[in-house]
């Protein structure tokens, strides 16, 4: 047997302890950046190989816990990618605009940034009053990070770009205050969000939604799992309700792909059919 | 430079600073349906686009895309990492990307994309490494190297910036050298079709 393939094993039986004793399910995650994120584990345990995390894992949750952060820690910022918000306020907003009353799911939120950039371009758009917004994430450290809606100030030059670039009508300084650490959002913002725990791989449907928006997290899936999602986004949508993925994401290599329309192409926005 | 071309099922490619003039020089001369698979990390900003992809299809008989996730790999198609994503591929014959922390202030990672490539097809890999400014790439190329790979670097005579070339023939002293124009001509002899 080639080393690659016995690497593969210490690999599954890592996933199955992992599994068995803490029910997170990773064996269907993409496998080159799932074994980069256990290396990078690794290095910070000061270990040597992956089976050598297995005792450690099991008898500690601790090491348990930094192996979630190591992999369900994905970097983020506001706004980022703005061409997809701006396509969103012009595509999306105005069928928003129709309903009295409507439900956004925004999954895999990680610390909230993407959320927060939704809250502000739909008051801007004069929707956030009519708009319940249910951001959800498999890490309960990130969820935390989110409810608090503190960031770092550091990033604020970067914000306010990105802001202007998604189409942003006013000033990015509006919708904080900040002690120059850190900014905090309003809570006219906060109140318009609620963050939970929803792990994508066990947990069910949401139901209703008229917007569901899952960005940069398929691609930590293989086509399988992917597939498991979407079909949880079609049955969690209301008929003709918008699902945005990545750029990058994309469902013509799904299954799936004929339970919705493309309306942007580009920026992945999908509809389902009725 | 290894005998057994029939073995080389993927071929990836790493380049930076002077990519532009090196890759409008390389792919263009890709016929259409070479026979095996090209993949490249070419270090550009977020704000490019696709305008890269869209060029060198433009000019080029041969397929130029920017990868999208999942995107099955298969011959007779020249693939460009998209700016803002490390490009993997996994097992199964298919890419994935991932938005992870950059690597070498890199993202795209050279050095990303080769050690997957590695890991991928041992001993059935041919690994480039173009002009660039920087060092991404060495550490890929030697993962290479030592799972049985080809390496090949652009001669730092020949391109347009020599740092990533001479960081790349210092980790893999048994890299092959030649000049762009050489390994267009290399590339053209192990086409089969």
């Amino acid at each position: 047997m080639e080393l690659n393939e016995i690497a593969e094993i210490e690999i599954d039986t890592l996933l199955d302890a992992i599994r068995r004793r803490y029910d997170y399910d990773f064996s269907h995650y993409a496998r080159s950046s799932l074994k980069r994120r256990i290396n990078g584990l690794l290095i910070k345990e000061k270990l040597d190989m992956p089976y050598q995390l297995i005792p450690r894992i099991l008898y500690d949750e601790d090491v348990f816990n930094r192996f979630l952060s190591e992999l369900s820690v994905t970097v983020t910022e506001m706004f980022r990618d703005p061409e997809f918000f701006l396509h969103l306020v012009e595509f999306v907003f105005p069928v928003l605009n129709t309903y009295p009353y409507f439900k956004i799911w925004h999954a895999g939120c990680a610390t909230g940034e993407e959320a927060y950039s939704l809250a502000i371009l739909l008051k801007e758009a004069g929707l956030l009053n009519r708009a319940k917004i249910y951001a959800t994430d498999y890490n309960n450290k990130s969820i935390d990070i989110a409810k608090r809606g503190i960031y770092s100030i550091e990033n604020t030059a970067a914000s306010n770009n990105s802001y202007r670039k998604a189409g942003g009508k006013y000033k990015f300084c509006d919708y904080y205050t900040d002690d120059h650490q850190a900014i905090k959002f309003d809570d006219e913002l906060r109140n318009a969000i609620t963050f939970a725990y929803h792990n994508l791989v066990k947990d069910g449907v949401f139901g209703e939604m008229n917007l569901i928006i899952c960005r940069n997290v398929f691609i930590y899936f293989d086509s399988q799992l992917q597939n498991y999602v979407l079909k949880l986004f079609n049955e969690s949508a209301i008929s003709k309700g918008f699902m945005c993925l990545g750029t990058k994401e994309s469902i013509r290599f799904s299954i799936l792909k004929d339970n919705f329309t493309t309306l942007c192409e580009k920026t992945s926005i999908y509809r389902k059919k009725e | 430079m290894k005998e057994t071309i029939n073995d080389i099922n993927f071929i990836a490619i790493g380049v930076s600073a002077g990519g532009f003039e090196a890759l409008s020089a390389l792919v263009t001369q890709m016929p259409a349906k070479f026979s095996i698979p090209i993949a490249i990390v070419q270090h550009r900003s977020i704000d490019s686009g696709a305008y890269l992809a869209k060029h060198l299809d433009n000019k080029s008989q041969i397929n130029v895309k920017d990868v999208f996730d999942k995107e099955p790999i298969k011959a007779g198609s020249v693939y460009l990492a998209p700016p803002d994503y490390h490009l993997l591929v996994e097992r199964g014959e298919y890419f994935s990307l991932s938005r992870d922390e950059k690597v070498n202030y890199s993202r795209p990672s050279i050095d990303v994309f080769f050690e997957t490539v590695a890991e991928i097809y041992p001993k059935k890999c041919l690994a480039i490494i173009l002009t660039g400014k920087n060092n991404d790439g060495a550490i890929g190329l030697a993962k290479i190297a030592a799972t049985g790979g080809l390496a090949i670097v652009q001669d730092p005579k020949s391109a347009y910036a020599l740092e990533m070339p001479i960081a790349a023939i210092n980790n893999v002293p048994t890299a092959t050298v030649l000049s762009l124009s050489g390994i267009v001509e290399y590339l053209l002899s192990i086409n089969q079709n």
